[in-house]
């Protein structure tokens, strides 16, 4: 096949290239500049996104052995995840960023570029697997679970999927380093990215503030009694106990926690511990990596953070929205996660919460 | 597959005279600087160079300065006639629209750091600079300006300046020119042009890479950037590097350049591009230009899948214009020429050489349709 292998600068991204290579394909590796104003040295945790990344990309491509371009995406970055990330937390939810780069760019714009380029798919440094089914590609996890970004990823559609490859899918990373080394990859120790890559600094709330603004508000309890102040109501996530600056005690001296963001009146609403679990949860937007769900309920497990637990639940669909019930109440959960449902490792498609109870 | 390069105006194969000099000079030892016998013998070559050189060019051997590429002539002389002209209260820069990075980025530089007001001479729709505004400027404010850099040929459309005109406009003040696409192309002599300063660099012509010259007025001292063991003139200090300046002589000397050849090469293929992508255009097609450069602007297209494409196709050419952190960006030559941001990133150049062939231009053709469908189709992706 002829495919695009998109490189960040790391070790993952370099050695997906070069198994591809090895594989028989032909490949030409991509490095997708998303900064209209990338930073000259990486800083921090993240590894892609500066000009240091770049020409790390580009050396590990020149030791591959293969073509080497970048493309610049900043603009569809910026409008499709940057400015989703922003809306999102001003309308009081938690979004995933990586997710939606996967979603609207990695094997949207990237692998429809490809494909009108006569390329057949995106090689990519995700640690998932895909298998051939009788209903096409189905997603998996990882073998190593630790490392697992089948969540990320269960926002692509079965024909998404179709145009993916992940080489990495069968192997540990402990492993994908040494073979790195093995195989001349300067990027063999190369640290792991972990951090949100258009946050130079980390500070995801400072980052925040300086965008939305810091307009401080109430932060109230259940009964919509004022016992503290906030400076910007998206600074905070469900279910954050510390740094809320409350000196009123609750009675029984318990902490609190945040239990809701509400944007329109810029209100923090705390509570108890027992107050924040969720049983239920409903997500808008659903994608089925296969087929789809339906309002038969059925037995799986549902994931709600990047590399959280699979919980026991039933699933099925209510109307337009996929509905999870667990097994076990879960603590903090905050609207505009994705909660993915999983049948054992095959995922089964993904939504983003917007309701939970 | 073989491969077509046709990129000869970013570097082009050494010839084979330069390739023998230069080796030969390498197993010689001795630093021109020195007294002894090993330094008078470096020396000898170093100055048979330079006259070698000052010869190609129509100069004076003493008014070639080496430096290690042209973008430091460009800096050594734009810099140096600028605090030249401070001095003397002149704090204007007045540069062309369409200058190389090399030029442009000094004169912001000398904004930003060193007091000087940098104006821009516009050109029209053909890449040619506008006399007109120039004269008025010098009309206005003549006393004010410092230096006046504009290219002998520009890079990206090969279009050629009016130099002579320039300097005549320009009077007493010091006019600078980036050669460096010329050099070898056209005739060019530093004296008719009557020029304060030319910028050179070897390897476009078959020299080496990392080495080039300053061409500056026998009369004219400016401050060096490099200091140290006061070389040429103390304008530019460190050792000589001999094996290279003697290959860049080689290459000067050499009759390699076929410059007939190489536009009736160029001609096929524009009239090749023009027939099987009748929306193409040539960019500059009604100036004079060098023999061996072509930008044609493909619309619909996205210069850098179009690159990718033709890599693809075993084709080396160019976006033509500078690149950050590898992001290919809309060229100021081509938006100075009155492009768009879209039809500017639409454009690729095609620069032929000594050694292009007629083979290379009917490949390229034969892959131009499918390349231009394919970079169309990813464009509306």
């Amino acid at each position: 096949m002829k495919l695009i292998a998109a490189m960040s600068g790391g070790v993952d991204s370099a050695v997906a290239a070069a198994r591809a290579v090895e594989a028989g394909h032909e490949v030409i590796g991509v490095h997708l500049a998303l900064s209209a104003n990338p930073q000259k040295y990486r800083s921090g945790a993240r590894g892609c996104c500066t000009i240091e990344d770049s020409h790390d990309a580009r050396r590990a491509a020149d030791v591959i052995g293969i073509p080497f371009y970048i493309w610049d995406m900043a603009e569809e970055f910026h409008d499709g995840v940057v400015e989703d990330f922003l809306a999102e937390y001003s309308a009081g939810r938690t979004p995933n960023p990586c997710l939606r780069c996967n979603e609207k760019i990695k094997f949207a714009a990237v692998l429809d570029r490809a494909r009108a380029m006569g390329f057949d798919g995106v090689v990519t440094g995700h640690y998932a697997r895909t298998q051939e089914s009788a209903e096409g590609k189905t997603l998996h996890r990882a073998v190593d679970h630790s490392k697992d970004q089948s969540y990320v990823l269960s926002v692509l559609t079965v024909e998404q999927i179709a145009g993916a490859i992940f080489p990495l899918g069968d192997t540990t990373k402990v492993d994908i380093r040494k073979e790195a080394e093995a195989r001349g990859l300067a990027v063999a120790q190369k640290p792991d990215s972990h951090d949100i890559c258009f946050v130079p600094s980390g500070d995801n709330a400072g980052w925040l503030r300086d965008r939305l603004g810091s307009e401080a508000g109430p932060i109230v309890d259940q009964d919509g009694v004022k016992i503290g102040e906030h400076k910007g109501a998206y600074t905070y996530t469900i279910g954050q106990r510390k740094g809320l600056g409350l000196t009123v005690p609750t009675a029984n001296g318990s902490p609190r926690f945040v239990l809701k963001i509400e944007p329109v009146s810029n209100t923090v609403v705390v509570g108890a511990r027992e107050d924040l679990a969720v049983t239920t949860m409903r997500g808008e937007r659903p994608v089925f990596c296969g087929s789809a769900v339906t309002a038969t309920k059925e037995r799986g497990f549902v994931q709600v953070r990047a590399h959280g637990a699979a919980l026991p639940c039933t699933y099925f669909l209510d109307g337009p929205l996929l509905v999870a019930e667990l097994d076990e109440p879960l603590l903090g959960l905050a609207t505009g996660q994705a909660m993915v449902i999983y049948d054992g490792d095959r995922v089964v498609g993904s939504a983003t919460i917007c309701e939970t109870e | 597959m073989s491969s077509i390069y046709l990129d000869h105006a970013a570097t082009t194969p050494m010839v084979e005279e330069a390739l023998m000099a230069m080796t030969t000079q390498l197993a010689q030892l001795g630093n021109p600087s020195s007294l002894h016998t090993h330094g008078r013998a470096t020396r000898k070559t170093l100055e048979d160079a330079r006259e070698v050189i000052a010869q190609g060019v129509g100069c004076l051997p003493s008014e070639v300065i080496f430096t290690a590429s042209g973008t430091e002539a460009n800096n050594t002389a734009l810099k140096g006639l600028y605090w030249q002209g401070r001095d003397n209260g002149r704090h204007v820069v007045v540069i062309s629209a369409i200058e190389h990075h090399a030029i442009l980025d000094p004169a912001h530089w000398l904004e930003e750091h060193e007091g000087a007001e940098v104006i821009q001479i516009p050109v029209n729709i053909d890449g040619v600079v506008d006399l007109d505004f120039l004269k008025s400027l010098i009309a206005s404010r003549g006393h004010e300006i410092a230096v006046i850099s504009v290219m002998h040929a520009n890079n990206e459309t090969g279009v050629i300046q009016p130099l002579r005109e320039v300097v005549e406009i320009a009077g007493e003040i010091p006019v600078h020119s980036d050669a460096v696409q010329s050099f070898k192309k056209i005739p060019l002599s530093f004296k008719d042009l009557g020029l304060y300063a030319m910028s050179l660099s070897a390897h476009k012509i078959g020299g080496p890479l990392g080495v080039g010259a300053l061409i500056l007025r026998r009369t004219v001292e400016i401050p060096a950037l490099l200091h140290g063991g006061g070389q040429e003139r103390e304008i530019r200090s460190g050792t000589f590097n001999a094996p290279s300046i003697v290959g860049f002589a080689a290459a000067a000397k050499s009759a390699y350049y076929d410059a007939q050849h190489v536009q009736t090469l160029r001609d096929a293929f524009i009239s090749g591009v023009m027939s099987a992508i009748p929306d193409a255009s040539i960019n500059g097609l009604n100036s004079q230009r060098l023999p061996g450069i072509v930008n044609v602007t493909f619309p619909g297209t996205q210069s850098d899948s179009l690159l990718l494409l033709m890599d693809g196709q075993h084709i080396s050419c160019s976006t033509g214009s500078a690149c950050s952190a590898g992001v290919h960006e809309a060229s100021h030559v081509l938006l100075a020429m009155g492009h768009s941001q879209l039809t500017a990133q639409s454009s690729l150049r095609f620069s032929f050489g000594a050694v292009s062939t007629q083979a290379d231009v009917d490949h390229v053709l034969s892959a131009l349709p499918d390349v231009i469908t394919r970079g169309r189709a990813a464009n509306l992706s």
